[in-house]
């Protein structure tokens, strides 16, 4: 008569303390995937803030431009009297070459056969802060030149620059404060789960299981609940981040709609997107590490 | 009438007369005027000392030895099993367990001695979510065995306790036998060089307490020393071995 196969042994015999039913793969995770969801909308807002603020930063840096009219000073007089101005850093005359290239894609092809047109003199004027009333400093350009047309545009776009650096900021406090609930969340997780094993933990420390070993297997099975958990937040908030990407994209240089040129899911920060779940594992992993370690120091 | 439990080759560590590092072992446990407080709850922010619940208790069982631990209930018995299992450590004097004295003794340390230990409890302390061939494996998988070593030592270790029905049932299904038979079942399946047990017997009819009780002579017939806590004399005269008599945390008899 043939042997009979032995049976294999359930896998919860690789579970001796039962966390699967104690850290269960339904509130951890979805938690888990919310705060993922977050972080994945901070990581992405700080990223095209940050873009913005580049894009933008090159126009900040021209802050006043001041036309000259034909009645007022000669240009070397004029960029005399503004580089006395203290707010100004560096004054120069914006050549003809380029102030034709500016206006070229306004007046076309036909701007070259217009040999009497005269093109009005502009002097950019860099400065080392930005005022705190634009209005104001362009009184005070007018002043100095007489005459003269002032467009502070630069001022705002500065502004805006400063703002957008200032939302990245925000992001990144947003993503750290996401990053500090995570932990306190998957703290609680992992004591609540100490509570419910207690006598478990103390048979398996009573048979010579060591700390490592106990709290391995709870790093374990939080790693795994919060990697699954931020997996799904990152997936749920991609089409998100790619909806606002393709809204922000003609303000970044693309098209919203012309992928070929210039694709806007290009400007996802999509390297940190996907970092978000194993860096959440590796925080689950750490603070369920921690919070075993310290709890079973109170045992013999 | 209980059969042998299955035998294999031990290492020396596991030698149930050989101390570790493969010394001979003179005293299995040596307890040198033990004391023994434990905290009592907080009072402002500071847990105070308990009263002495064991008190210059000092004694000496030799390997491969039987004892009963007698005394009643509150007497300190389990206390006294906590220290030689290593569940607790002394509030003052010295206890010295395979040849480790717990003084000096690294917190790293225990772990490799307390597999070196058997412990059956009295409420049988099995996982209630594991089966019964996963609770009597988990010292097994602790160590780090094999799994196919593990299912033969299992297996036969169940047959042993005539549980071998039962592996796939979950302890909550067994009754108070049952469960305690796999309580040693799982105390036994390391072949400790020591085996403590705390009122194995203290939960069974009569009938179940001789088999349970059947089962630890077995063990020390192997060679394991043997150390059992109870208050049933009855079993104690059925079963004449000398003894640690406790009364109100005192070692009052020896022999």
């Amino acid at each position: 008569m043939a042997e009979r196969a032995p049976k294999l042994r359930r896998p919860r015999g690789r579970d001796p303390l039962g966390l699967r039913r104690v850290l269960a793969d339904r509130l951890l995770p979805a938690l888990v995937a919310a705060m993922a969801l977050l972080a994945a909308l901070a990581i992405g807002g700080a990223g095209g803030a940050g873009a913005l603020a580049a894009r933008w930063q090159g126009g900040a840096a021209t802050a006043v431009t001041i036309q000259l009219s034909d009645s007022g000073p000669r240009p070397e007089a004029a960029l005399a009297a503004l580089r006395a101005l203290p707010e100004v850093a560096e004054a120069r005359l914006l050549d003809q070459e380029r102030l034709a290239a500016l206006l070229r894609p306004w007046l076309g092809p036909a701007m070259g056969e217009l040999p009497g047109l005269l093109l009005p003199a502009l002097i950019e004027l860099r400065l080392a802060a930005l005022p705190a009333e634009p209005a104001r400093f362009a009184e005070r350009v007018a002043a100095a030149v007489p005459g003269a047309t002032v467009e502070t545009y630069g001022v705002w776009v500065a502004r805006l620059v400063a703002l957008s650096r200032s939302l990245e900021r925000l992001a990144l406090a947003v993503l750290l404060l996401v990053a500090a609930i995570a932990t306190a969340v998957i703290a609680v997780a992992v004591r609540a789960g100490i509570a419910a094993r207690r006598d478990s933990i103390a048979v398996l420390h009573g048979f010579g299981a060591t700390d490592g070993d106990i709290a391995g297997r709870f790093a374990r099975r939080i790693a795994l609940l919060v990697a699954a958990g931020a997996l799904a937040g990152t997936l749920v908030a991609a089409p998100v981040l790619l909806g606002f990407a393709r809204l922000a994209a003609p303000l970044l240089g693309g098209a919203a709609t012309d992928a070929a040129a210039a694709p806007y899911w290009r400007n996802l920060p999509w390297l940190e997107l996907a970092l978000l779940p194993p860096v959440a594992a590796a925080i689950g992993w750490l603070t369920a590490q921690a919070s075993l370690r310290l709890w079973l120091r109170r045992l013999p | 009438m209980v059969g042998a439990p299955p035998r294999r080759k031990r290492n020396a560590c596991e030698s149930w007369r050989g101390g570790g590092g493969g010394g001979i072992l003179l005293a299995m446990i040596r307890f040198a005027d033990v004391g023994l407080r434990y905290a009592t709850p907080a009072v402002a922010g500071q847990p105070g000392p308990g009263p002495e619940v064991l008190r210059d208790i000092t004694f000496v069982l030799d390997p491969g030895s039987f004892h009963w631990l007698l005394g009643p209930s509150g007497a300190g018995k389990s206390s006294l099993l906590a220290l030689m299992h290593l569940a607790i450590r002394p509030t003052r004097g010295e206890v010295e367990v395979l040849g480790q004295p717990l003084a000096t003794a690294r917190r790293e340390a225990l772990p490799a001695l307390r597999r070196r230990i058997g412990v059956v409890y009295q409420d049988y302390r099995l996982l209630p979510h594991v089966p019964v061939f996963d609770n009597v494996a988990l010292p097994l998988r602790i160590a780090g065995r094999a799994e196919a070593q593990i299912r033969a030592d299992v297996t036969e270790m169940l047959r042993w306790v005539g549980l071998e029905a039962k592996a796939d049932t979950l302890p909550a299904a067994l009754s108070g036998g049952e469960q305690q038979r796999a309580a040693i079942a799982r105390a036994v399946v390391m072949r400790p060089a020591l085996l403590v047990a705390d009122e194995p017997t203290g939960n069974l009819d009569l009938a179940q307490a001789r088999r349970v009780l059947a089962l630890l002579r077995e063990m020390h017939r192997l060679g394991t020393t043997v150390v059992v806590a109870t208050h049933a004399e009855a079993l104690v005269e059925e079963y004449p071995a000398p003894s640690l008599r406790l009364q109100e945390g005192v070692l009052v008899g020896h022999g």
